[in-house]
């Protein structure tokens, strides 16, 4: 049975301006310690797909499909049925660690209650487990860091606080929301590398929403593209850096700047992600796509299996586009 | 007195917000039921306030002899007298007095709020504009005025210096821009470092130049905002000072001079004396109270 | 943090004495002596009046001798017009009343005003909601000088429960209109806040973190949402202090409490004019030690202030 099996997950939110729907229909599923990407713009709805399986959803937000982690519902599960699920069994670590944390308490009470309330710990034995999490993720000095406020923290060392916080209870999956999108440059690569290294460890499934499909590549087995709220294609990662099958796909992996080709102009995609106030009915792509043809604004192929594992969403083949 | 700190409070995000296009705003403010129907009631008070005493055969000042005494027994309100509001215990008719009441009250609610939003964003732009020492220097005293006590300080003065409905007007408008410079002060230092404003320095714009073509209109949100909850802050602190019996003079009155007169001879029985300028006071309150969520909701789109 | 009191103390001074001595120059400034009355008084009792009040010495010596008067010996001198009492005795007999009423009043407004704005936004856009914005939107437009004449109309007037007026050593029956009248439109400012902080805390990344461990929603609410929540509602109450002890005039006056706000009054009817300093003077001095608490509260509660 896969840990988390994700069927026909739908997001809509209610504004003062008309429903967005933010999420239309996504399937998939993740076996124990495997790693999927999720990757998209901004707006492709991939977050919102997360706090969904997480039951973070914000309260005009409603979500319609089934999510089962090991077997158990819990989409729009009751307290009494995610909480324990929560950070037990899936943790998430969100994207921007200077808000993420409360700055009126100390690191420690905000760690340490995460043992006390799901493994039943007293404080001081918690708050042990929490510095030999803190060392985990290498924070120095962490015996008296972990007395001090998120501010005392700097940008990187925050994210390893999240980090720290959210493996606590060691999950069985653990959603990472963009997690280096707030920091700068160098310590982005830091944070994956640790990331990485945890994650071999202790043998977790990971999903890692990104926007940047070069963290996808060192990171992920398996990437599932989004756009507008859809999959647009799903495959594991080596054969989709050689052979993009889908025309967005093949956008994003040419705005990746690459080491090998120096000099060489970066391709942009051009125009912007769709208003999903209201969603075109065919592919959401399609105002973007350079391969487009009549039918993509009336209508889109189901996402299908093109290949041993691949599959896309594209109203051309793979040989039209070629 | 009774607002402001609050309105100093919710205030405080507006003046990090910039400005959007004004006609969002409008469009925004107009979807607004609540304050729409604020802006419609308000409306009819003013006009009330203004043309009212032509609804009536009697002055505000008019003295019925043969009613002098007997408000309670004939004084009582009736279409067939004429004396739609009844009369008060001195003969006067009442709805003269409420329409002439009406007028100074809103005649204070007007002109305080316009000394404060005057001095307030003159005060609070100079010293954002200015900066460095002086930004500080200025802001100190604000600090230190925010401690007065400035209701005590207005009678203070009102009995020092004689009551006169000018000194009134004047006096709580001049004790209320501290919050006003506040706020345009930390909006017009976050303006300062736009763009914009930078450019035209670089042009060589003259600075006073800069203030009125630049910042001046970029603060107008703001000040729209906040001057619409100050109008309802200056209508009671006149009436509450007038309530005191230390306001307004007869035969001039004001909604707070009425409540207190009303409130003083409820046990007779006659309680419209209480009730008209009471329901005049406190419908004006909710108007302006929506107007003000309405203003501020439509410049400040953040959804709440 | 000892530093930061201190500190905050030293600079309290200057303001204190500032406001002692403008006020002081104001009184000096104003037309008509305090003894120019209605009656005509002979020039000798009037230069005898003068001299005994000090008011024939070189203006820097009456502000010397009145600012060290009250600093020195907490001394607010004599009334102008009660030839036998001082102010000290003045302020004295209305201060006690003044601020049982007013503690009862301040206690009561927060503890409702928290609850009902806690309650509002954690049911944000249900009837409960609604009720509670409905509620302080009408407290609002219903300051001290309104709602006192309605509640005697109602309880004493028409149901005859509570007396209209009196003090009586502060027994409950006198008590719960003043209280009401005080805290009623106080309450409902401090409703609106909490209500509007507690939804923006509610929507903060560092609230959905704790909601993703796995908390029960309590414990999220307690632990994490009301602290920050609560922020904004503190330092409302340096101003909302003000409120209270100018809104004590109004209850003075209508319940005949006999606080410090029929002093007050009773000295601006009068011209008395030092009685009505040294009641300045005194809300002053206690809106700037209150100022100074809250912002020393404050200070202690965010961990992001430094000292």
């Amino acid at each position: 049975m896969a840990l988390l099996d994700v069927k026909d997950l739908r997001v809509a939110f209610k504004t003062a301006d008309g429903v967005v729907n933010a999420v239309n229909g996504i399937n998939l599923s993740l076996q124990r310690g495997q790693t999927l990407g999720i990757v998209g713009e901004s707006g492709s709805g991939k977050s919102q797909l997360a706090f969904a399986i997480m039951g973070l959803l914000a309260r005009n937000g409603t979500a319609t499909g089934s999510v089962a982690f090991d077997g158990l519902q819990i989409l729009n599960a009751r307290a009494e049925v995610i909480n324990p699920i929560r950070a037990n069994g899936i943790a998430m670590i969100f994207q921007d660690p200077m808000t993420s944390m409360n700055p009126y308490l100390r690191v420690s009470d905000q760690m340490a209650e995460v043992l006390v309330h799901h493994k039943g710990m007293s404080m001081t034995d918690a708050v042990a487990e929490c510095v030999r999490m803190l060392d985990a993720v290498r924070i120095p000095d962490a015996k008296s860091r972990v007395r001090l406020y998120p501010h005392e923290f700097s940008g990187g060392m925050r994210q390893r606080v999240m980090i720290a916080m959210a493996l606590l209870c060691k999950p069985d999956l653990l959603i990472a929301d963009e997690p280096t999108t707030a920091l700068d440059v160098t310590v982005q690569a830091q944070i994956m590398r640790l990331l990485r290294d945890l994650q071999r460890d202790l043998g977790m499934a990971t999903i890692l929403i990104t926007h940047d499909l070069g963290v996808v590549a060192g990171f992920c087995e398996e990437v599932i593209v989004m756009y507008g709220g859809q999959v647009m294609e799903q495959s594991p990662v080596d054969p989709l850096f050689a052979a993009p099958s889908h025309p967005y796909t093949r956008g994003l992996l040419r705005a990746i700047p690459r080491v090998d080709q120096l000099g060489e102009e970066l391709a942009s995609i051009p125009g912007t992600p769709p208003n999903m106030m209201r969603a075109p009915k065919g592919c959401p792509f399609a105002p973007r796509c350079e391969a487009a043809v009549a039918a993509c604004t009336d209508q889109l192929n189901a996402l299908t299996e093109f290949a041993p594992s691949r599959k896309r969403a594209c109203n051309r083949t793979v040989e039209e586009l070629e | 007195m009774f607002m402001k700190e609050e309105a100093a409070v919710r205030l405080a995000d507006i003046a990090v917000k910039g400005r959007s296009p004004w006609a969002d705003a409008r469009a925004r403010f107009a979807r607004n039921k609540g304050a729409m129907v604020g802006l419609f009631v308000l409306s009819l008070i003013c006009l009330f306030a203004a043309f009212g005493s032509h609804l009536t055969e009697f002055t505000y000042d008019y003295v019925d002899f043969g009613l002098m005494g007997e408000a309670a027994e004939k004084g009582a309100p009736s279409w067939s007298s004429g004396h739609y509001f009844g009369t008060d215990d001195g003969g006067r008719d009442f709805f003269a007095r409420v329409v002439q009441a009406s007028q100074i009250s809103l005649a204070a609610g007007l002109i305080g709020s316009a000394v404060a939003v005057i001095i307030g964003t003159l005060y609070g732009a100079i010293s954002g504009f200015v900066g460095g020492r002086t930004d500080q220097v200025m802001m100190r005293i604000v600090d230190i005025l925010l401690s007065v006590p400035f209701m005590f300080v207005i009678i203070l003065l009102l009995v020092m210096f004689g009551r006169s409905i000018w000194m009134l007007f004047l006096g709580i408008g001049m004790f209320s821009w501290l919050d006003m410079s506040r706020i345009v002060r930390g909006q017009t230092l976050s303006l300062k470092r736009r763009e914009f404003i930078e450019a035209a320095h670089a042009t060589g714009v003259s600075s006073g130049r800069i203030i009125l073509r630049h910042i001046v209109p970029n603060l107008m949100g703001v000040v729209v905002v906040y001057a619409s909850l100050l109008v309802p802050i200056m209508i009671m602190t006149e009436s509450f000072i007038s309530f005191l019996g230390l306001g307004v003079q007869a035969p001039l009155t004001s909604w707070g001079a009425l409540l207190s007169e009303g409130a003083s001879q409820m046990r007779y029985g006659t309680l419209w004396l209480l009730l008209f300028p009471l329901g005049f006071f406190v419908t004006t309150m909710f108007c302006m109270s929506f107007i003000g969520d309405g203003l501020r909701d439509a410049l400040d789109p953040k959804d709440r | 943090m000892t530093t930061y009191i201190f500190k905050r103390l030293l600079e309290a001074i200057p303001t204190m004495l500032l406001l002692i001595i403008i006020s002081f120059l104001l009184m000096h400034a104003a037309p008509g002596g305090p003894f120019t009355s209605e009656k005509a008084v002979p020039a000798q009792v009037l230069a005898n009046l003068n001299a005994k009040y000090g008011l024939d010495q070189p203006l820097w010596r009456q502000v010397a001798n009145y600012v060290w008067g009250i600093v020195a010996h907490f001394d607010f001198g004599p009334s102008f017009i009660y030839k036998d009492r001082t102010v000290n005795e003045v302020i004295a007999q209305g201060f006690p009343v003044t601020l049982q009423y007013g503690l009862a009043s301040f206690v009561i407004a927060v503890i409702a005003g928290v609850t009902l704005g806690v309650v509002a936004a954690l049911k944000h856009n249900t009837g409960i909601d609604y009720a509670a914005v409905a509620t302080a939107t009408a407290a609002h437009a219903m300051p001290n000088f309104v709602l006192a004449p309605l509640l005697v109309l109602v309880f004493t007037l028409w149901l005859g429960w509570l007396p209209g007026g009196g003090w009586e050593g502060g027994e409950l029956k006198y008590m719960v209109m003043p209280v009401i009248a005080l805290s009623t439109s106080f309450m409902a400012s401090i409703a609106r806040i909490t209500r509007s902080s507690m939804l923006e805390v509610l929507h903060s990344n560092f609230i959905r973190t704790a909601v993703a461990k796995g908390l029960p929603m309590r414990k999220v609410i307690l632990k994490h949402a009301l602290k920050p929540a609560m922020m904004p509602v503190i330092s409302y109450l340096g101003p909302a202090f003000v409120t209270m002890i100018t809104g004590s005039v109004i209850v003075d006056m209508y319940f005949s409490t006999g606080g410090i706000g029929r002093s007050f009054v009773d000295a601006a009817l009068n011209r008395d004019y030092s009685v009505m300093l040294g009641v300045t003077i005194l809300v002053g001095a206690l809106t700037i030690l209150f100022n100074l608490v809250v912002d020393i509260l404050y200070a202690w509660i965010d961990p992001r202030i430094r000292y």
